[in-house]
């Protein structure tokens, strides 16, 4: 357990878009790689509003279910997969990634993106996870799913599309996104 | 030609100071009269701060939900000197020439709960420049934009998980929250550490600055000593002769769900 107190979060606010966007921070994979996807979506506010100020962060294992720990995310090489993408949505509230499906690993786990949520008007980031589309059986065997109420967990679970999946998030009220903490404060 | 302040515009809210002030009163009285003031105080902002207007429709109104940490969550993306530039971390030599207003060098180290430094991890830094300015084309203050900062910088932690930037100390600037907002001078910080459940976004504050009681983002960490972790200290070891002055500020990420004996494994692989 912790000792030492954290240092607490404060929201990103309206001006990081000089500074944490990077070229190519979108695209973890080319367009042109043969089993490219797109994990997209829309980001909402509690009325229902697309949020035009909110930065997005994706973070996988790579196909195989490994969890890629190389160097090079934000100087694409186009070759090395780093697993890690960084996108601020457009004036629609809208962020695309292009990137691999994750994969099981030997763990066998139900694979998901885990995702992290950046906003003007958002005090502290809040963090999530994409589910890959999974049968009731594999959800109820899941952890975090299984501890959810079904229409909750629906949340989590991306939505087929034409290029891969959709994931939109849903600050606040009617299908409110199911955010994450891990215990430690 | 004479300045003056511009009338406020159509998108200036009416709320006076007075009232957020009054607003953010009755929200510290309740949490200090709460029954877990002191046996559990709040480390994190209110996701839900209602005198910080932009929170209104933007928290979750539901509980964060707890989650064991799994696969990929137990680690961070790597960044290396390849993804920062070693001259990044001076900001006040990116633009061709000096920009104007107090140079400093801020310093800290990253840390996890348990006190160990989060080593060779990347840190990203935003700020207005002297001014209160920043290079941002939503930013409409009218106040000077300095043609030699950036305000944006980089540098990856050492083996001590140490960070070192040198800047121009930022300048307070306005805010449409309320009428006559003002938001005390900050420099905005991205953290990374061993697991991506660590992830932070947060502001470093100046020591003593009187805009801290008016602002309704510092104010939205309820409990006086957590939000006390965001101000620097000034620190005269740090300022350096005929050059620059200095501050320190620790950064302290939330626990790593990482045994030592993972650390170990991962050191001898
Ligand atoms: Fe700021």
């Amino acid at each position: 357990m912790s000792d030492l107190a954290p240092t607490p979060g404060q929201t990103v606010g309206p001006f990081f878009g000089y500074a944490l966007p990077f070229t190519g921070g979108e695209d973890l994979v080319p367009i042109s790689h043969p089993r490219a996807i797109r994990l997209h979506g829309t980001v909402y506010d509690g009325a229902g509003e697309p949020v035009p100020d909110a930065i997005i962060e994706l973070w996988q294992a790579d196909e195989d279910g490994r969890v890629p720990q190389v160097e090079g995310s934000r100087a694409r090489d186009g070759w090395t997969f780093t697993g890690f993408g960084r996108t601020p949505v457009d004036d629609t509230g809208h962020y695309s990634f292009t990137t691999l499906v994750p994969g099981a690993g030997s763990v066998g786990a139900a694979p998901f993106f885990a995702v992290t949520v950046f906003a003007r008007g958002l005090l502290h980031r809040l963090l999530t996870r994409a589910y890959l589309p999974l049968d009731d059986e594999a959800a109820a065997a899941d952890a975090l799913l299984g501890s959810l109420p079904e229409e909750r967990r629906d949340t989590l679970v991306v939505r087929p599309d034409e290029h891969g999946f959709v994931f939109d998030i849903r600050l606040q009220g009617e299908g409110e996104t199911v955010f994450l903490e891990h215990g430690t404060s | 030609m004479t300045h003056s302040a511009p009338p406020p515009g159509p998108d200036s809210a009416s709320t006076s100071q007075a009232d957020v002030d009054a607003e953010m009163a009755a929200i510290t009285a309740a949490y200090d009269a709460s029954a877990t003031v002191a046996s559990d105080p709040e480390t994190q902002p209110r996701l839900n701060y209602p005198p910080y207007r932009s929170s209104l429709l933007r928290h979750p109104t539901k509980d964060l939900h707890h989650a064991d940490p799994e696969g990929i969550e137990l680690r961070a993306p790597v960044f290396g000197h390849r993804d920062v530039g070693r001259l990044e971390s001076d900001l006040t030599i990116q633009d061709g020439g000096e920009p104007i207003g107090e140079r400093m060098v801020v310093t800290g180290r990253v840390l996890d709960g348990d006190g160990r430094p989060v080593r060779h991890q990347l840190v990203e830094v935003w700020q207005a420049n002297s001014a209160g300015r920043y290079i941002h084309k939503r930013d409409q203050h009218p106040a000077p934009i300095d043609p030699h900062f950036t305000g944006v910088g980089r540098t990856l932690t050492d083996d001590e998980g140490r960070y070192t930037f040198t800047t121009i100390k930022p300048g307070p600037y306005p805010w449409k929250n309320h009428l006559n907002a003002w938001r005390p001078a900050h420099i905005h910080f991205s953290l990374f550490g061993t697991d991506f459940t660590q992830r932070l976004v947060t502001q470093m504050y100046f020591p003593g600055d009187p805009l801290f009681a008016l602002d309704p983002i510092y104010q939205s960490i309820v409990d006086p000593a957590a939000r006390a972790r965001l101000v620097a200290t000034y620190d005269h070891s740090v300022t350096q002769h005929e050059w620059a002055t200095g501050y320190s500020w620790d950064i302290v990420l939330t626990g790593s769900h990482r045994t030592p004996f993972e650390d170990v494994e991962e050191e001898i692989a």
